[in-house]
């Protein structure tokens, strides 16, 4: 079955022990140029899970900080798989979308697709690959969370079954006043396996909102359907047209000598 | 005839300005392949699509579009009237092509992956029925130019490519039928991304329908600029004939963009005096409502007419996909991006390289000269 995160971000104290986690088990290099953690952290080749810091409002008007990870969500739908058209990113059945290097053209289509921009590049490598969180898919395979969950001293997350979490989640939110009552990537673009809860509006902790519930997927596949039936009915039309107007040229040009 | 003179290319000063702009092309181009995208080009994680895929690609396939308009009227149709525009506009074409995939070429990260996708079956992606679409249409095209290519080098096979042509042709016109309409499905799974201006499911309709009506337009500014420099006057009528089938299509085209609009209800967004609002409306206004007045009135008649026809509705197919590309995405990029003067020098390279090949095949095959194709 499908395996997602929960993240409870009234819990996180952007500790950042998640990114090192990351970097940590996927052997990723620190990024001079874009740190991990903080008001200017920024997900990047190198980094694939960030902790942005935000100041804001709570309800009853006082300045707080929260925090907000940033990673691939692993959409149920992801438009990033759809897009590859080498299929170097592929969802697998535990959760995770996965990219496989060798198959990279690197077109960067899919960070065109990505409603999140999630999927970075390797802008300074000769031969650049395509770069985002994998979701620690070998540890997923053997039963285990994610790096990034496994070392987080608050337990702002939790791993588990997607379909549990989610039942979960509507729980915890429907108990406690404090969060307010919607769960981010419940159902966006077709839902995630990284699921959300807050007591601030996600807007301001910077998540992309309004993306609707529409798998990003289902409007190329709407396009593409048409696509054999197109190329089949216009080839009959023209083959007909050519003879057709060919042979009243024929039959034009005989009648014009005759006459 | 042909095969006893020799091969020639006149020298101008024109072309030893193109000639020196393609060999920087081909200099910036071969440092980029081996270094990589990020020296060269300004791309970055906000902007990953830039010059090379808007201007190259994208508009590239758009203004070649010229090929399968001429042979939809001319082969399709038996229009026999147009033959004399038949060679022209299909060369540029597939000029126009090779150049994209050049474009495309070097815009890949892992260029000697570019195979790929002929194995590896990302059937569920747009970009997948463009990659096939292209690549087998240059092909068709390079094999419909054998038609012409075998009538001085290889004689012996002439007859077999003539026989393959009706062929080919058809199998010509579906391709790009598919393509154009898919270079604009490409940006349906940007919803979110794309300005509500642009992005609409008639998206594919839109890239398509414009990417035939463009092709009169270019063939207007094409046969004008190659009719001054050979000597090779299209009579007014053909072009006019033509400038008028491309004007019906824009008609079509108006009525479908207002049905759109209404439709979505983003009227206001057309007035809302913003940069996309006020780009759209050039493009709008520019590039299809005045041209459409102009191929119905009396201003056709002349050459000057049809020549400012094509450069309108030529430029307003530019303008409309480096929107798409550039304008409509730049509210959700968050970065910023200005080609670099490699970037340029690329793309202004390759396009050099296109008008010299272009050069010397109509001085050395017969293209232009084509208005008795049956005696030939
Ligand atoms: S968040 Fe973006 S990169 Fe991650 S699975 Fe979804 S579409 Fe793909
Ligand atoms: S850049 Fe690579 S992974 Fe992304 S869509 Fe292109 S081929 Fe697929």
């Amino acid at each position: 079955m499908a395996k997602g995160v929960l993240v409870d971000l009234t819990k996180c104290v952007g500790c950042g022990g998640c990114t090192v986690a990351c970097k940590l088990w996927n052997d990723m290099k620190f990024d001079d140029n874009n740190p991990t953690v903080g008001d200017k952290a920024k997900l990047s080749g190198k980094n694939w899970t960030v902790v942005h810091a935000h100041q804001v409002k709570n309800k009853d008007g006082e300045t707080v900080w929260r925090f907000n990870k940033q990673q691939c969500l692993h959409c149920l739908e992801p438009a990033c798989a759809s897009a590859c058209f080498a299929k170097a990113l592929q969802k697998t059945k535990d959760g995770p979308v996965i990219y496989y290097p060798h198959l990279c053209v690197g077109c960067r289509y899919c960070m065109i697709a990505c409603p999140f921009n999630i999927p970075k590049y390797e802008w300074d490598k000769t031969f650049p690959l395509v770069s985002k969180c994998q979701m620690c898919s070998t540890k997923i395979a053997r039963g285990e969370a994610p790096a990034c969950v496994s070392v987080c001293p608050q337990g702002v997350f939790k791993f588990g079954e997607r379909d549990e979490l989610l039942k979960e989640a509507k729980a915890i939110i429907a108990k406690d006043d404090k969060y307010i009552k919607e769960i981010y990537g419940e159902k966006e673009v077709g839902g995630t396996s990284w699921m959300y809860i807050s007591d601030i509006p996600f807007k301001d902790l910077g998540f992309k909102t309004g993306l609707g519930t529409t798998p990003l997927p289902t409007y190329s596949h709407n396009f593409l359907r048409y696509t054999p039936f197109v190329a089949v009915g216009w080839g009959i039309i023209l083959t007909g047209l050519y003879h057709y107007t060919k042979r009243r040229n024929t039959i034009s040009k005989e009648t014009n000598i005759k006459g | 005839m042909a095969a006893q003179q020799g091969w020639s290319f006149r020298m101008t000063p024109i072309r030893k300005l193109l000639i020196l702009l393609a060999t920087i092309c081909v200099g910036v181009s071969i440092f980029r392949l081996a270094t990589g995208l990020g020296l060269v080009t300004n791309l970055n994680d906000e902007w990953p699509w830039g010059l090379w895929i808007g201007f190259d690609v994208l508009t590239g396939v758009a203004l070649a579009g010229g090929g399968y308009f001429t042979a939809i009227i001319v082969h399709v149709l038996h229009r026999d009237q147009f033959h004399p525009i038949a060679r022209g506009a299909m060369l540029t074409s597939l000029l126009g092509y090779l150049l994209v995939l050049a474009g495309l070429f070097l815009d890949v990260g892992q260029w000697f992956n570019f195979w790929r996708p002929f194995v590896s079956w990302g059937h569920t992606s747009v970009l997948f029925e463009v990659f096939w679409c292209i690549s087998c249409y240059t092909t068709v095209q390079v094999l419909e130019f054998g038609e012409i290519f075998t009538e001085r080098v290889g004689k012996k096979w002439h007859n077999a490519f003539k026989a393959a042509m009706p062929v080919l042709m058809i199998i010509g016109i579906i391709f790009p039928t598919l393509h154009q309409s898919s270079l604009g499905g490409l940006y349906l799974i940007a919803v979110h991304k794309l300005y509500p201006l642009w992005w609409s499911t008639l998206i594919p309709y839109f890239f398509l329908i414009s990417s035939f009506f463009v092709g009169p337009a270019m063939i207007c500014v094409e046969s004008t600029l190659a009719g001054n420099a050979y000597n090779h006057k299209v009579p007014i009528e053909v072009l006019r004939g033509l400038g008028r089938i491309g004007g019906w299509f824009m008609l079509l085209y108006l009525v479908l963009k207002i049905y759109d609009l209404s439709n979505r209800g983003v009227w206001d967004l057309v007035f809302a005096g913003n940069l996309e609002g006020n780009l759209f409306l050039l493009e709008m206004i520019l590039g299809v409502i005045v041209p459409i007045f102009i191929i119905f009135s009396g201003m056709s008649k002349s050459r000057s007419g049809l020549f400012i026809y094509g450069l309108l509705v030529s430029g307003g197919v530019v303008l409309n996909r480096m929107n798409v590309v550039f304008t409509g995405m730049s509210g959700t990029s968050g970065g910023s991006y200005f080609p670099s003067i490699w970037e340029w020098s690329v793309s202004i390279g390759l396009v050099s390289i296109g008008v010299l090949v272009y050069c010397f095949i109509v001085e050395n095959f017969n293209i232009l000269d084509h208005g008795d194709h049956h005696s030939a």
